[in-house]
């Protein structure tokens, strides 16, 4: 039985960490302007970039998922919130930003992404 | 008759090495060719029939190149190689056919030259022009920049055509939507098809648990067939689940893949080894797997019809522009698709047809209807010299007018842009559901997994059994899909609600603060007013005639940007008087003008503007008292420092202010009228609107202040006023509405635009913002309850008193129909009405 509660609270452990606690190493794939992301099968690919800073950037998002949800790409703190229609591709320019951590994703956050300033 | 032979072609346009496959096959499908090869190095094709040279370079044209039996100019071997080091998905990227609309190719001829201009492009294989439409269509890897600079150093103008409209974008989309639902639908019915018959033989016929071989076979099979159902109807959750856990992110594929697979690895197990478990818990839960995919699809299909609903107000909006417009070029009359109209090209519109594009009427007369646009009830007269807006109705006329604005340009496009904009904003009550909703997910599968740990140490037996419902439930139960879809769903109906009134709100934060202002400040003149000054009285205390006056002020006027300058010079062209010279002029911001007319110095302005000066008003007094009351602005006048009379001037005030200001003052508000005027006509004007706080002769630059003033008191406040002159105050406000006459309003800069000149526009905008708000709290409110009731339900807490547990396939469906619950209650904000009517 003890064997099982342990087990269970080594699960729950790894949740925490994989999900929450996780700091992904820093050789963080750095991108070109017209860096092209793809949206599909519940993921942006690529999720994580970084891009230089203060310096205005622009994102192409492509998108192969019929789901709704993804229709929306919102970066919340930038105040941006574009349509990509299915099968099409569009253009979002990101003004110059200050070194930071910028959060990207879908109306209902199903889709993630981070874009790292620095 | 051709033989047989070998042909070297010169290739342009060629990047990479997937050209080469490409050229061949184009080469190889012309009738008559054996054989062709391509030497990348140089450039060049070989080919080899008998097949005559011209079928060979038109397939290699089509084929997006260009292909010619000259030797190369040192020209091309250049520009070639300089696209030697792009890679293959560039390349095949780059080849494109664009078309560009030309201004200016007023003749035939100048067809050839714009087509030359462009084929020197570097890039560019083919151009061929329509002169009829005045588009050309180039084929090539140029961009349109390129494209542009060409045709304009040939000494035209060119734009690109945009080759899909927004109705095209939006059928597309609604295509795209309606494939998506027939696909939930199939896979629906896999699930539930798979699903409820082995639902019903649990319920009737036998019992679901391993006690004999043949019952090992037996559900076995079943268990395939449900293997078979998850891979092909549940694939993208467990996709999205995988793809997302790599990203070290979790959302609702991943409870539902945890879910159902967690289930059917426990019933399989059971199926080939049930020895290992305990008696009681050898129960398998295939169906269970199968009905909550089946329910899931049948969710999103659900979610994406009423999706749907939720766009009809930018589906109305974009319906309101006609699919093509007749233009008059030389001199015939053509129809055109709308989006190769031009500026400055002449369209004519007959009766009951939509107008297309914005302009100024340069002959004829009409009547048109804008509410569809502005929510203005009225039509309006259209004459030569007005403008016309795309979109709006024309009624009974005929006119010609030259296209101002078109495309993207027009106003009709413009609010198309906001609405959509602000319809995909969030106002801040939703970023807090986006704030747990990152955490929601792994704290699920946490107390999934503390559920299940609770049951097997304390709970009665089968506790095995137990901890797998429980926990497989509380994965399928909780949906942060209804927390992530309250607010967005809400604010899109919501948006689009106001946009029909002819409110335009720029932002989530805009909504949610306009549904709680405490103070409305209302500028007068123009808000309040109609902003048509129209001179009423003159009286004169000195020999000078009345048309003498009148003149004398008029002239000075014509030379000041006042706002009631228009009043004075209108009235004296009406009367027939000229006006006279005037030298250096000076304008007293607040105060007035003064100025040399025919060698005499003249003031003008108010009673400020007299004490400045020193010259007395006592004699006047009492009539400009009395002017004052009548509502209307006493205007002094001074000829060489003597007061030589009194011009008053009255506004008229909107025949709704009073209505509408009764409705602000109903929904609770503080109402403050705000103006540079005259205390006393102020005062005039206020009573009879209703308003009981006035603040004026308030200098442009004070107006600002006292919207701070406001808020220091704890006011929320919002402020109303023509969007230019007031700009400071507007900003400062913590809402501030613009409010226009007609489609001529700067719907840039506001947080809120009234497109009728009406009052009641923002009575109207308070109320929908009111709505739509209680819409969003009322749907965070159920998708907060329904996780927080519905997660402990499944983890078994009602268990001990009750007896209650939950079984995975009603949690199945309760997920299913959260998401749809909640964009469904956002639909119901479609039948929202405001007060007025």
């Amino acid at each position: 039985m003890w064997f099982i509660n342990i087990a269970g609270l080594v699960l729950i452990g790894l949740i925490v960490w994989w999900f929450w606690l996780y700091r992904p190493d820093q050789s963080l794939q750095r991108a070109k302007s017209g860096l092209k992301i793809t949206i599909s099968e519940g993921v942006y690919t690529p999720a994580r970039f970084s891009i230089p800073k203060e310096i205005a950037f622009e994102l192409q998002f492509e998108r192969f998922d019929e789901t709704p949800c993804a229709e929306t790409v919102v970066f919340p703190a930038l105040d941006i919130s574009e349509n990509v229609p299915v099968g099409k591709t569009i253009t979002i320019e990101l003004p110059p930003l200050k070194p930071g951590a910028y959060d990207f994703h879908c109306q209902m956050q199903m889709y993630k992404g981070q874009v790292v300033v620095g | 008759m051709s033989h047989h032979q070998a042909i070297e072609l010169q290739l342009t346009g060629m990047g990479c090495r997937s050209c080469i496959a490409k050229i061949e096959s184009a080469l190889k499908a012309v009738e008559g060719v054996e054989t062709a090869v391509v030497n990348f190095d140089d450039k060049s094709v070989r080919v080899e029939g008998v097949s005559p040279v011209m079928p060979l370079i038109e397939a290699v044209e089509s084929a997006g190149y260009g292909a010619q039996e000259e030797m190369p100019s040192a020209k091309t071997l250049q520009t070639d190689s300089d696209s030697i080091t792009i890679t293959d998905a560039q390349c095949k990227a780059k080849q494109t056919s664009q078309t560009l609309l030309i201004d200016g190719a007023g003749c035939a001829s100048c067809v050839g030259k714009i087509e030359k201009a462009l084929q020197l492009v570097s890039g560019v294989n083919s151009a061929q022009m329509n002169f009829a439409e005045r588009s050309v269509v180039v084929n090539g890897s140029a961009t349109a920049d390129q494209l542009v600079l060409a045709v304009e150093q040939a000494g035209y103008g060119a734009r690109v055509s945009q080759s899909e409209s927004i109705e095209d974008e939006l059928n597309e989309r609604e295509q795209a939507e309606q494939h998506f639902y027939k696909v939930r639908m199939r896979h629906t019915l896999i699930g539930l098809g798979t699903g409820v018959p082995l639902m019903i033989y649990g319920l009737f016929f036998g019992d679901m648990s391993i006690n004999s071989v043949a019952s090992q076979i037996g559900w076995g099979i079943v268990g395939l067939i449900t293997l078979a159902v998850l891979s092909y109807s549940g694939r993208q959750f467990f996709v999205g689940a995988w793809k997302s856990f790599l990203n070290h992110s979790a959302n609702m594929d991943t409870l539902i893949a945890l879910g159902t697979g967690t289930a059917w690895l426990y019933s399989m197990f059971v199926v080939i080894a049930p020895s290992v478990m305990p008696e009681m818990a050898r129960h398998v839960y295939f169906e269970a797997t199968a009905m909550i995919i089946g329910l899931i699809n049948l969710g999103l299909a659900l979610e994406v019809r009423a999706r749907g609903r939720t766009s009809d107000a930018i589906k109305r909006l974009i319906g309101l522009q006609p699919k093509t417009a007749r233009v008059v070029r030389g001199s015939e009359e053509i129809d055109v698709p709308i989006n190769q109209v031009l500026v400055g090209d002449r369209v004519r519109v007959r009766p009951g047809e939509k107008i297309p594009v914005d302009g100024m009427v340069i002959e004829g007369r009409t009547s048109v209807d804008e509410s569809m646009l502005t929510g203005e009830p009225m039509p309006v007269d259209k004459g030569v010299d007005t403008e016309v807006s795309a979109g709006t109705l024309n009624k009974t006329g005929s006119i010609l007018f030259k296209a101002t604005q078109v495309g993207s340009h027009t106003a009709l496009a413009q609010i198309i842009n906001l609405v959509k904009q602000a319809q995909n904003s969030k106002p801040p009550i939703g970023r807090l559901a986006d704030q747990i909703s990152a955490y929601f997910v792994p704290s699920i599968m946490i107390i999934s997994v503390v559920s299940a740990l609770t049951w097997l140490n304390f709970g009665p037996s089968p506790a095995l059994a137990f901890a797998l419902i429980s926990a497989t439930t509380v994965l399928i139960i909780a949906c942060p899909c209804a927390l992530g879809l309250a607010t967005p769903m809400s604010v899109m109906v919501g948006m689009g609600k106001a946009a029909e009134a002819g409110v335009l709100i720029r932002n989530g934060e805009a909504l949610q603060t306009a549904a709680s202002l405490t103070a409305m400040v209302l500028d007068k003149t123009g808000t309040i007013t109609e902003g048509r000054p129209l001179v009423t009285d003159i009286y004169c205390s000195s020999g000078y005639s009345d048309d003498e006056l009148l003149a004398i002020c008029a002239s000075l006027e014509s030379n000041s940007e006042h706002p009631l300058a228009s009043a004075f010079i209108e009235s004296a062209k009406a009367k027939g008087l000229s006006l006279r010279p005037v030298a250096e002029f000076n304008a007293i911001a607040g105060k007035g003008i003064e100025g040399r007319v025919e060698n005499a110095q003249v003031l003008f302005g108010n009673a400020q503007l007299m004490d400045a000066k020193s010259i007395d008003l006592s004699q006047v007094k009492a009539r400009s008292d009395a002017f004052a009351s009548e509502a209307k602005t006493p205007m002094f006048i001074a000829i060489d420092n003597e007061l030589a009379g009194i011009i008053a001037v009255s506004d008229p005030v909107k025949s709704d202010s009073v209505e509408a200001i009764k409705r602000l003052q109903r929904q609770g508000l503080r109402v403050v009228m705000l103006t540079g005027d005259n205390l006393a006509t102020a005062q005039a004007i206020a009573k009879k609107v209703g308003i009981k706080e006035v603040y004026a002769e308030v200098m442009p630059d004070q107006k600002a202040e006292k919207v701070a003033a406001l808020q220091a008191e704890g006011e929320i406040v919002g402020m109303t006023g023509d969007g230019i002159n007031d700009a400071p105050a507007l900003a400062l406000a913590d809402v501030g509405f613009a409010i226009g006459t007609g489609t001529d309003v700067a719907i840039e800069s506001a947080d809120i635009t009234l497109m009728r000149g009406s009052l009641h526009g923002l009575a109207d905008a308070i109320e929908v913002s009111q709505a739509t708000l209680k819409n969003i709290k009322q749907n965070l409110l159920g998708a907060f309850v329904y996780n927080v009731a519905g997660v402990p339900i499944a983890a078994g807490i009602l268990y001990p008193f009750f007896g209650v547990l939950l079984s995975p396939i009603i949690a199945g469906g309760a997920m299913a129909f959260s998401s749809v619950t909640v964009v469904s209650n956002a639909n119901r904000l479609r039948f929202f009405k405001t007060s007025q009517r």
